[in-house]
């Protein structure tokens, strides 16, 4: 697999800093391995999509970044995943640390049985201790880094589950970044969503990318195209290819890549 | 082959699937009717011989001496205090074991050891608990007590409060866990912020429907708590209660007591109807 390292390392050199280092990444589901030998530098402040057919370990390689499979004791990764100059595989490491500094976005809306408002100051007080008005503030901010606010501003004490499915998603992203992390991970965040509420959300992913290092699982390949700058390819649990978004779909290096890409297969 | 369509009247199959359909759906309307003709019955019943003695007396006035008339305020207040204490102690075990069993650890021994041992609880005869309890504390202290009455009847309610907090925890999908994990929540706030908000209506519910299982228990009273003609709010004497008091009067030859029996059981039942309406009714709005 040395051409990975050495595609890896060309990709990063040429553009920005790395954000999130994997090296030698193996994934095993008890004695299934669903992720083999990857290794894959994220940049910084850029959207990094995962693509590739159903069960290719895109979404496992995803929960890896905040160790969400540890809930799960029969899942475990060797290698490393550098984030921050610390090994996060490391088995001392504060995972509830960890997630304040990953946040992540899942593929169904998942408010929680709350008002909006209590569902962004959820993750806040976990973290800080504000006051009534600095909350309040907080709350705001997310809600209008998250383009929710307009919709959401005149019920704040709704319950979050009174939103439509789009807005419910936004409110999560909202949910996500209101603790301020510094990498969000969404795993096919859009979609459970109709075109227009993608198209919402895509466009956020496109703003939040000035101050978040984005890492996005998709299955639709059209919106890796409108919305990452880097794209990997997974099959099989193997990372195939990983390039620059704008190269991947007009010459891709190799053939399965191209196989899938052009919907031979998938 | 036809193009024509296969799902003709006059085609066999077809016609055959619509008497099935038929024959099962008089089956089940007639079962139906046949659980629904006892319970009715049973209601009728009760409100017939009940109300005889059904009024504000049975509210002010003691059990009486047999052969004269009274009331069941001495047995009602008992068992508000024996159903009520029960329940008090019952519903934070109940509910810290349902969330250990659904959100701590639901694979390891001691789980699955303690699922199976709260199963056989669940089902354990009453009468064998009010023993269990006779010979543990009553046989120990040397007299019946309020305050035995209520452990037994806590023990049958542990369980079902620990059946349904689990059932109820583990309806809460588990994306709903990982989006609070995910925020870097530990575990204590995923469970007391999010998931257990999410089911608070479904765990109220069994909370309810126990008290409701526990209300009618006589079994492990008549070993327990026993019976007490008179007024008495010391838990630590004998204490009367309702199902002892129907027990032993509708047993009796003497007519008042039988109607107060009969008073009494229809109270019981309205009670433990009202609990299920309400619990019920907690539990739609719940999950609308």
């Amino acid at each position: 697999m040395a051409f990975q390292v050495s595609l890896g390392e060309t990709n990063v050199a040429d553009l920005t800093a790395t954000k999130i280092g994997i090296r030698n990444l193996n994934f095993f589901y008890g004695g299934f391995q669903g992720l083999r030998d990857i290794t894959l530098n994220i940049p910084e402040k850029q959207v990094t999509a995962f693509i590739g057919p159903s069960g290719c370990g895109k979404s496992t390689l995803l929960r890896t970044l905040n160790r969400m499979y540890s809930l799960y004791p029969g899942q475990r990764a060797e290698g490393e995943i550098v984030i921050n100059g610390t090994n996060v595989l490391n088995p001392k490491q504060d995972l509830n640390a960890l997630r304040g500094q990953v946040g992540m976005v899942f593929q169904k809306p998942t408010p929680f049985p709350m008002s909006i408002y209590d569902n962004i100051a959820f993750g806040v007080k976990l973290y800080e201790n504000l006051s009534k008005s600095e909350m309040t503030d907080r709350v705001e901010w997310a809600l209008r880094k998250a383009a929710l606010w307009n919709e959401a501003k005149d019920k704040l004490n709704q319950s979050g589950l009174s939103l439509s499915g789009g807005q419910q998603q936004r409110l999560c992203i909202a949910r996500g970044i209101a603790v301020k992390p510094e990498v969000l991970l969404l795993d096919e965040p859009t979609s459970a969503l109709d075109p227009i509420s993608t198209a919402r959300i895509e466009e956020l992913v496109s703003e939040l990318r000035s101050d978040y290092t984005i890492v996005m699982v998709t299955h639709n390949m059209q919106q890796a195209a409108r919305v990452s700058q880097h794209t990997a390819y997974m099959y099989l649990g193997e990372l195939i290819e990983f390039t620059p978004t704008a190269q991947i779909f007009v010459k891709p290096r190799d053939k399965r890549t191209e196989d899938y890409i052009t919907g031979r297969f998938g | 082959m036809s193009d024509t369509s296969l799902a003709t009247p006059d085609n066999p199959i077809y016609r055959r699937r619509v008497w099935v359909n038929r024959f099962n759906l008089v089956m089940s309307v007639g079962t139906m009717l046949f659980g629904m003709t006892f319970l009715l019955w049973i209601l009728f019943a009760l409100f017939s011989k009940g109300l005889a003695a059904f009024g504000p007396a049975m509210f002010t006035q003691m059990t009486p001496p047999p052969g004269s008339d009274g009331g069941l305020a001495n047995a009602i207040f008992g068992s508000l205090m024996i159903v009520g204490a029960a329940i008090f102690v019952a519903t934070p075990i109940g509910i810290l074991a349902g969330i250990y069993l659904a959100e701590v650890d639901r694979t390891s021994w001691v789980a699955k050891t303690t699922r199976f041992v709260n199963d056989i609880l669940l089902s354990a005869p009453s009468i064998v608990i009010g023993l269990f309890v006779y010979t543990l504390i009553v046989a120990n202290v040397k007299h019946y007590s309020g305050w035995a009455g209520a452990v037994a009847l806590a023990i049958i309610a542990v369980p079902v409060v620990v059946r349904t907090t689990e059932t109820m925890l583990l309806l809460v999908p588990n994306s709903m866990r990982e989006a609070a994990v995910a925020l870097g929540a530990p575990q204590w706030r995923v469970v007391t912020m999010v998931t257990l908000k999410a089911v608070k209506g479904g765990i109220v519910t069994g909370v309810l429907l126990a008290l409701a299982r526990i209300s009618g228990e006589t079994a492990p009273l008549l070993f327990t708590s026993l019976n007490n003609q008179f007024w008495s709010t010391d838990m630590n004497a004998p204490m009367a209660n309702l199902p002892v008091v129907i027990f032993q009067f509708a047993m009796s030859p003497y007519e008042e007591w039988q109607r107060l029996a009969w008073a009494g059981a229809l109270l019981i039942t309205l009670a433990v109807l009202l609990l299920n309406i309400v619990a019920r009714t907690l539990f739609r709005q719940k999950h609308q």
